[in-house]
């Protein structure tokens, strides 16, 4: 598990906390129960505290049928990795797991591949592995993913492991799997932030791509809103009302250390950083109204962007860094605009409906992912920026902060279910849904991460 | 306020009975008195002008005085709107009072929205709230840096029901006076 350090506003000053992260932090602290509307499930994480349930409605246009063999040896190990790889497929709505059950022998290696089988059993490809204890404690991994009609492999790695990091390797194993058959990078082995609020108590966490190894970063009986990571993935930026008024804040995941980027005068709030991750777009009130600013990761060199009587605020800067999408009602209603990074007139770019708010670029640039009001309901939208053409994915009656996963493939998103606040995701064609529901608490406010670098 | 108003006649009316005991007896057994007629007042003694009246609070603390009007700190504002309505400018009224009196005492205005929808949208629509009161309070004659307009969104609602009568609590801006 890649740790991350934490602090805990609630309890006393941040700098006590400042370094490790307190004990019942680490761990995987949620039971993943898997129930799937296909009919399959598995149990993983048995030493936990808590349960998250993902349940997936829909599948995509195209299924690729594989067979995921379990590895040999991994049974004895703290964390099997091929029910991590299964779910990380599934979940994605693009494959359809066939039963690797009952073959005699059990394949871990090319050679034990008996092709006609898994032919029989309607495979393309089969996942095939082992897993062997190192003398050092570790763990070495070695995975081949075989093409059944071709009859060769399509891939082939060995990855060597501490126990704890027995989950990323299976969801990097996942990745390299979808990047291989659908040609899309896999972005299982990236991370999410959310907000879980417990009672008065609200909780910045890190988790892995399917809500799995949370870890609290912040604590705090104010309000947290609004994280955003940085390009590199190693630090968050985020919205704390610790002082009783919005500050924004960065904080590193590495060393814990956290520092206000933007503590002036009136309200600091909606940060988002600029590709090359030296810059943020914050909004102020400093000067009057809410008005966007850019200022250096450092806080340094602040300087003022839009300059209206209107709400300007939630910047999002284009993956090439050089346009900022922003809602604002300066034409009456909130509406989404975009507008150069130097300066110039904005554009607006929604016109359906009255309350069209929250944009996030997509990782291509070419779409961006918002929320749309229709009547009372608040729903996930995604607008083509050459076509204007927009689809509305999602049905809930409120959904809020989308964000897109870095291979464009999902829009990770909040949600409302019997009053609570839960996390959804959706396939950026509106397909396939998941939800991530943790058993305790409101969640709210997720962002996903960046790809490792 | 009030109160010390009324300590001020007191004392101008104490001043007065000292000075001219016999008028006043004289002027309260006129009997043909009508309505309408202007009777005068007993003389007031002027205010210190160059000593603020606070300093010399008759009753204690306003601010932790139930029964004085600056103990309400909270401005209620109608769904999407940022106009104070009439039966809340007294209060904002009151307060702009007292921090003219007391230049170095600080408030903050708290905005909140009860509205659905982005939470990031809805910290601007506090803060136009919040901001509201503050440039009512700065056409009072209150200095700017005395009051700090804040937003909470929707972060913060003070009722929770899915009822209009609850959401109208969570549309306000509440006056929070600082280091109290």
């Amino acid at each position: 598990m890649r740790r991350v350090h934490g602090l805990d506003l609630g309890v006393t000053s941040p700098e006590e906390f400042v370094g490790q992260l307190p004990d019942k932090f680490l761990g995987s602290w949620y039971r993943l129960v898997l129930a799937f509307l296909v009919p399959l499930s598995f149990a993983l994480s048995p030493a936990a505290r808590g349960a998250l349930t993902i349940e997936i409605i829909g599948s995509g246009a195209t299924q690729y049928p594989v067979a995921i063999v379990p590895f040999r040896a991994e049974a004895g190990t703290p964390q099997p990795v091929t029910p991590v790889i299964a779910a990380d497929l599934i979940r994605s709505g693009v494959f359809r797991m066939v039963d690797a059950g009952g073959v005699s022998p059990t394949p871990h290696e090319p050679q034990e591949v008996n092709y006609a089988t898994w032919r029989a059993r309607g495979a393309e490809s089969v996942v095939i592995g082992t897993v062997a204890p190192l003398p050092d404690g570790r763990f070495d991994i070695r995975f081949r993913l075989m093409d059944v009609a071709k009859q060769t492999q399509l891939a082939g790695f060995a990855y060597t492991a501490s126990g704890s990091q027995l989950r990323l390797t299976a969801h990097k194993i996942a990745d390299v799997i979808y990047e291989k058959l659908t040609g899309d990078k896999g972005a299982f082995s990236t991370r999410i932030t959310y907000v879980a609020k417990r009672g008065n108590r609200y909780e910045l966490q890190v988790a892995d791509a399917d809500g799995v190894a949370a870890q609290t970063i912040l604590a705090s009986n104010e309000p947290i809103i609004s994280p955003a990571w940085s390009p590199d993935g190693n630090q968050l930026a985020y919205v704390s009302f610790e002082q009783r008024k919005p500050v924004v804040y960065v904080q590193s995941l590495t060393t814990g250390g956290r520092r206000a980027v933007a503590n002036f005068w009136g309200s600091n709030s909606a940060p988002t950083w600029a590709p090359d991750g030296r810059r943020l777009a914050v909004v102020l009130t400093k000067d009057g109204g809410s008005q966007i600013y850019l200022v250096n990761a450092d806080g340094s060199d602040l300087r003022r962007l839009t300059q209206t009587s209107a709400i300007d605020t939630e910047p999002n800067f284009s993956p090439d860094g050089a346009l900022l999408l922003f809602t604002s009602d300066r034409g009456g209603s909130p509406q989404i605009y975009g507008m150069p990074v130097t300066g110039g007139e904005p554009q607006r770019l929604t016109f359906e409906g009255t309350y069209n708010v929250s944009p996030r670029f997509s990782p291509d640039g070419k779409s961006f992912t918002f929320i749309q009001r229709n009547g009372t309901r608040f729903n996930v939208a995604v607008q083509d920026l050459a076509t204007r053409q927009v689809q509305v994915l999602t049905d809930g009656s409120l959904d809020e902060s989308p964000s897109f996963a870095p291979n464009g493939r999902m829009i990770l998103y909040a949600t409302e279910v019997k009053g609570r606040g839960i996390l959804s995701a959706v396939s950026s064609d509106g397909r396939v849904k998941q939800r991530l529901t943790a058993d305790a608490g409101d969640v709210r406010e997720p962002a996903w991460g960046p790809l490792p670098k | 306020m009030t109160r010390l108003l009324i300590g001020v006649l007191m004392a101008g009316m104490l001043a007065g009975c000292g000075t001219t005991p016999t008028k006043e007896q004289d002027g309260a057994a006129v009997e043909d008195r009508k309505p309408g007629m202007v009777v005068d007042r007993p003389p007031v003694k002027p205010a210190d002008a160059t000593k603020p009246l606070v300093t010399k609070p008759m009753t204690g603390d306003p601010l932790t005085d139930p029964g004085n009007i600056l103990s309400r700190r909270s401005i209620f504002f109608d769904y999407d709107s940022n106009l104070i309505k009439d039966e809340f400018k007294p209060i904002v009224t009151a307060h702009a009072r007292y921090l003219q009196q007391n230049p170095s005492t600080r408030i903050r205005v708290e905005g909140n929205a009860d509205e659905r929808g982005s939470r990031e949208y809805n910290i601007a629509l506090g803060q136009r709230r919040s901001e509201a009161v503050k440039q009512m309070m700065q056409l009072l004659g209150v200095r700017p840096n005395q009051v700090e307009p804040v937003s909470f969104g929707e972060e913060k609602p003070r009722c929770t029901e899915a009822a209009e009568s609850c959401w109208s609590q969570n549309r306000r801006g509440d006056i929070v006076y600082q280091g109290r």
